[in-house]
């Protein structure tokens, strides 16, 4: 039997190991910028002086999925681009989150048309959901607020919760398509402008 | 590579001062005076000339579009230098024929000038590439043949570009073409994601480029077999 006696009770802290890591995690998200509209612009001023995401622990953007947390996915993403979307999350590391920013890459937007995907949760798993069109910097601010609250409340214990998703080997997706078809149906003003009328 | 001779705004013209135009009328005016030296020249092509809002448009025949571009670009009184762009026009009447339209400049004279060619919808959409005069027209008529789907006869390399090559559902600006495409959105979603992203942007297109002789021996030959990078 080893008795370990610290000689003074300095240096010494006992906590939980989830709240340790996920305390780190939280507070050292790396962003992966994958900007391809004016949400991008925002994007930029949230990592700008005035706004300073670098205060939350994003001090640095990351240009290479290789090394990034959170990918930041801020703007439309036109079906050209979705395979080039999937594979960059497919590149980033565990742990990994995604914020699909704006109402374009949340549900397309108002580009209800045969170019654009409608909403990137069908190409890849979206952690937060930040609605704007664009989003003020304080608005994707939140979102990295509540991100950063998911992660601290996640259990090191829970493995699935690192499982690297695979998708389905005979549609490549993610969601049955049915439930993309139900989800991509027109709302709004678009139900008017479905066919072409020819 | 020889240094491109410098163009110079109205060089050609001296005496003409260019003035902002003010109470032009919606049609008619003073037409630009290259339309009635194409009427002249190319009596069998030429269909109609007018003047919209100050602006030559001439209608020719589509089958003469090379010819006609080709007397503008070469001849001395013409000296139509920058091709702006090449698209198409297509009515929601289905009576009305498809426009083909090109957007013409002269630098030296200060001259703009809009060519038209109308193509019937009973034929296929067909008209003479002006690539060999203007080499940058290779992407516009590129960008026009993937939106509307009128082929440039001609054109060295008459392939999609905005959309992808293996795209299905048709030419996207033309009026039948629904808004949100033919197939479902699952449908649309599955084949874009079956694409390769390092096939996508291939070097297949490097290799039809001028570039693929600066590439590395190495890289060249790996190509040559087939192989496309990142697989």
């Amino acid at each position: 039997m080893v008795n370990i006696v610290p000689p003074s009770q300095e240096g010494w802290i006992t906590t939980r190991l989830d709240l340790l890591v996920n305390w780190a995690r939280a507070n050292s998200l790396w962003p992966m910028p994958f900007g391809t509209a004016c949400c991008a612009i925002e994007f930029m001023a949230s990592a700008a002086s005035k706004f300073d995401l670098a205060r939350f622990g994003m001090e640095r953007m990351s240009f290479s999925p290789r090394q990034a947390d959170v990918l930041i996915c801020a703007g439309r993403v036109p079906f050209k681009l979705a395979p080039v979307l999937r594979r960059i999350w497919q590149q980033m590391p565990q742990p990994k989150w995604s914020i699909s920013m704006g109402a374009c890459a949340s549900s397309g937007g108002m580009f209800d048309n045969y170019a654009v995907v409608q909403g990137i949760d069908t190409i890849i798993p979206v952690d937060v959901y930040v609605p704007g069109c664009p989003p003020r910097p304080e608005g994707l601010l939140y979102g990295i607020l509540m991100l950063q609250e998911k992660v601290k409340r996640e259990r090191l214990s829970d493995n699935r919760l690192r499982d690297e998703m695979e998708p389905d080997p005979s549609s490549k997706l993610y969601i049955p398509p049915p439930v993309i078809d139900e989800l991509s149906e027109p709302f709004g003003n678009s139900v008017h402008q479905t066919r072409s009328g020819l | 590579m020889s240094t491109p001779a410098l163009v110079t705004a109205g060089s050609a013209a001296p005496d003409h001062v260019p003035v902002t135009p003010r109470n032009l009328p919606n049609r008619g005016g003073p037409a630009n005076p290259s339309a009635e030296r194409i009427r002249l020249r190319f009596s069998a092509a030429h269909v109609r000339t007018e003047v919209v809002w100050g602006e030559t448009t001439v209608y020719i025949q589509p089958a003469s579009a090379l010819e006609v571009v080709r007397y503008l670009h070469d001849d001395d009184a013409e000296q139509y230098d920058y091709l702006a762009d090449v698209t198409a026009v297509e009515y929601r009447d289905l009576e009305l024929p498809v426009q083909v339209v090109w957007h013409l400049r002269s630098i030296p004279y200060r001259r703009f000038l809009r060519l038209k060619a109308e193509l019937a919808r009973t034929a296929p959409l067909r008209v003479p590439s002006v690539w060999p005069v203007f080499k940058g027209a290779d992407w516009l008529e590129r960008e026009c043949y993937d939106m509307f789907g009128i082929l440039f006869e001609g054109h060295p390399d008459l392939r999609r570009i905005l959309m992808w090559e293996q795209y299905q559902e048709g030419y996207p600006l033309r009026k039948d073409f629904p808004l949100r495409g033919r197939f479902s959105r699952s449908e649309q979603l599955r084949q874009a994601l079956a694409a390769q992203p390092e096939t996508r942007y291939s070097m297949h297109e490097l290799s039809i480029a001028d570039a693929f002789e600066d590439l590395p021996a190495e890289m060249r030959q790996r190509l040559a077999r087939g192989q496309r990078p990142g697989e």
